[in-house]
């Protein structure tokens, strides 16, 4: 729980030693996860109201829901950015991996008759040959026509799903999950505190496995590709093998999500496979910071907030009260993100977790002038717009 | 016979429609390394705008006779327009960056759609179009809708203007060697920047020419059109090679008789799936596309 991986710290470390203070401090700060985590878990029991920003206490089961689904797409965009920010690969079709472990748990469940622990095994083990599968063919070539067969092959996915081959996916409406092969814990309004459980877990598993990944070894060479793939070629190691990890891993991580939102929207919908449910992730991890630990996390946790609480913000008499210039913007979340989306591109290069470092760079600079001898080009170089 | 006839001319209709969307892409792509997200927003720009036309709020346009030419003038030019605002205000201050221009447009071609939702709601709305091509005739015993002819015809005008413009005018030359080697022309003292602009505008009235005679095609206009026929055109434009026109011209062909005839030859859906395939497996055959050609 560290980030001595990051290029910053050493020159931060030498700051500290240098002023010598403040070292206690900052590394109370450093422990920042590990208190966000304890706040997640104990926030089921909390009744504390959050006026505007979720609609009832954290504890009801409507936040629980809402939060769940947040974690859910924080985890999710954090898999997704193993492709786009550490990888370099620009998949324009991660809906599928993540439609697959859905419906495929649902259709073994309602087909199969299977209980859920065991179709829940079975469609991760499919989703993740399907990424390894498609990943193998779709890396044959490299650049924009990656992500041409990507999302070729998601759309004939989502095309499939649509058709409903032999009554297997429902066709447009989706299907629902059949409540008697669940677990009694997982059904009803009153268990959706493990419904949450189940998705800071799955957030937990996601963030460890990129975070074991991405300081693994083949992280290393992952982060070589993504900088110069001919270099690595040239070092004697073929990027082959390594994007196809990437990509079967971020494959998994994906359909494991998918499962974990089939249990909390209580179906598989037509909508997770279509290549704006892919294009919504790609805004995610941008928004938050694309190539950063919690980037991603942040992005996704805000871009969904933002989704489900906009739609209300829309529908509330604040709105209505509006001239007809601005309130039919406002009615629409989708427009919002959008222009918020092109407004971080623009404005806030490396998304929304530099924010707090680019305040601190302008701010330090500002008032300390030229004091700050090394620290400052350093970070500087870290972020060229400022 | 009749229903091979009515199928090939619906599917060069289709084709057609592909090509005006993807001619414009291509050219981009070719030039710039955008991959334009924003395409299929400012089709529906353009089929929203022709439809506000001839629906009587532009004085003298209508939904008959010269009116409708009008309004279709009126569609194109507002897609043009939107084209080279999206280029002065967004792309061109990314110039350095060129994932970020693609995410940015990203963002353009998902508030677009929200944006004319939220107006004019996000239900189909009937499409207004003069009666003489609202009507079918005979060939080879097939009954052919007129709108089909109208799309091929508009499809190959177009295509012989941007061959015209391409091979015979200085900003066409100036395009063309952009496409080749960007940097090259920018080292012989040429403004290639001016370039840019000029080919979004292009894109953009060819764009919104297709959503203007689209709404003819499917007698409808509604906000998500325009991102349901972008990922065809972009099967189109990496089919044909990027920045080639021919190239575009021959995809856009291929991919909508394919469509068509599998689609009505096996079970609905299967021709959309046959294509995406279809572009998978040339992709892997041949990673530069039928011309020749991947930036």
């Amino acid at each position: 729980m560290t980030t001595t991986t990051q290029p910053k710290d050493p020159v931060r470390e030498h700051c500290d030693t240098a002023a010598g203070h403040g070292r206690r401090g900052r590394h109370l700060i450093r422990w920042w996860p590990a208190g966000l985590l304890l706040a997640l878990l104990a926030a089921p029991y909390s009744a504390l109201p959050l006026p505007g920003l979720l609609d009832g206490p954290i504890g009801s089961p409507g936040s629980l829901q809402l939060l769940a689904l947040c974690l859910v797409f924080g985890g999710l965009a954090t898999g997704y950015d193993l492709l786009l920010g550490r990888t370099g690969l620009l998949s324009f079709g991660h809906a599928l991996y993540f439609a697959a472990g859905g419906y495929a748990t649902n259709t073994i469940m309602l087909e199969a008759g299977l209980p859920f622990v065991t179709s829940a095994l079975l469609a991760l083990l499919f989703g993740t040959a399907l990424a390894a599968l498609l990943g193998a063919v779709g890396l044959r070539v490299s650049g924009i026509g990656f992500s041409m067969v990507t999302l070729a092959f998601a759309q004939a996915g989502s095309i499939l799903v649509a058709r409903d081959p032999g009554g297997l996916t429902g066709g447009e409406e989706g299907r629902a999950v059949p409540a008697n092969r669940l677990p009694a814990s997982l059904v009803g309004i009153e268990h959706t505190v493990n419904l949450y459980w189940i998705a800071l877990a799955y957030l937990v598993v996601t963030l460890a496995a990129v975070h074991c990944a991405v300081r693994s070894p083949t992280g290393r060479v992952w982060e070589g590709i993504k900088e110069n793939e001919r270099r690595v070629e040239v070092l004697g190691l073929r990027p082959y093998g390594f994007k196809l990890v990437a990509f079967t891993l971020s494959g998994a991580l994906a359909a494991l999500g998918g499962i974990v939102y089939l249990l909390l929207t209580g179906g598989a919908t037509p909508q997770t496979t279509t290549s704006n449910f892919t294009l919504s992730l790609l805004v995610m991890v941008v928004l938050g910071g694309s190539g950063s630990r919690w980037g991603p996390l942040v992005g996704g946790v805000l871009y969904t907030w933002a989704d489900h609480r906009l739609g209300d913000l829309a529908g509330s008499g604040a709105v209505a009260g509006l001239p007809a210039v601005l309130r039919v913007p406002l009615s629409q979340p989708l427009f919002l993100l959008g222009t918020v989306f092109v407004a971080v591109v623009y404005l806030l290069p490396g998304g929304v977790v530099r924010l707090p470092e680019r305040v601190r760079v302008t701010w330090s600079s500002r008032a300390t002038g030229r004091t700050m001898t090394e620290a400052e080009p350093a970070e500087r170089k870290e972020i060229p717009a400022s | 016979m009749s229903t091979v006839v009515l199928l090939a001319l619906t599917g060069l209709g289709l084709g057609a429609l592909y090509f005006l969307v993807a001619s414009g892409l291509s050219l981009i792509f070719g030039l710039m390394d955008v991959l334009n997200f924003a395409h299929g927003a400012l089709l529906s720009i353009g089929a929203y705008g022709t439809w506000w036309a001839a629906s009587g709020h532009l004085p003298a346009a209508g939904s008959g006779g010269f009116g409708f030419v009008l309004a279709v003038a009126f569609g194109t030019a507002t897609g043009a327009l939107a084209a080279v605002l999206l280029e002065l205000a967004l792309i061109r201050p990314l110039y350095a960056r060129p994932r970020e221009q693609v995410l940015a447009t990203v963002g353009v071609g998902l508030a677009v759609p929200a944006l004319l939702s939220a107006i004019w709601g996000a239900d189909a709305r009937p499409f207004p179009g003069p009666r003489a091509l609202s009507g079918t005739f005979g060939l080879l015993g097939a009954q052919i809708p007129v709108n089909r002819l109208v799309l091929t015809g508009a499809a190959v005008v177009v295509l012989a203007a941007l061959k015209l413009f391409l091979g015979g005018t200085r900003h066409g030359l100036v395009v063309r060697a952009g496409v080749e080697d960007r940097a090259m022309v920018t080292a012989l003292g040429i403004d290639v920047r001016r370039a840019f602009t000029l080919v979004f505008a292009i894109g953009g009235a060819a764009a919104a020419l297709a959503g203007a005679l689209g709404g003819l095609y499917f007698g409808s206009v509604d906000p998500g059109q325009g991102t349901s026929l972008l990922i065809f055109a972009f099967v189109v434009v990496v089919m044909g090679g990027m920045g080639s026109i021919t190239g575009a011209a021959l995809a856009s062909v291929a991919v909508g008789l394919v469509q068509q005839f599998a689609n009505y030859y096996t079970t609905a859906g299967l021709g959309d799936l046959a294509v995406v395939v279809l572009l998978a497996a040339l992709l892997l055959a041949r990673p530069r596309g039928l011309t020749g050609r991947l930036a």
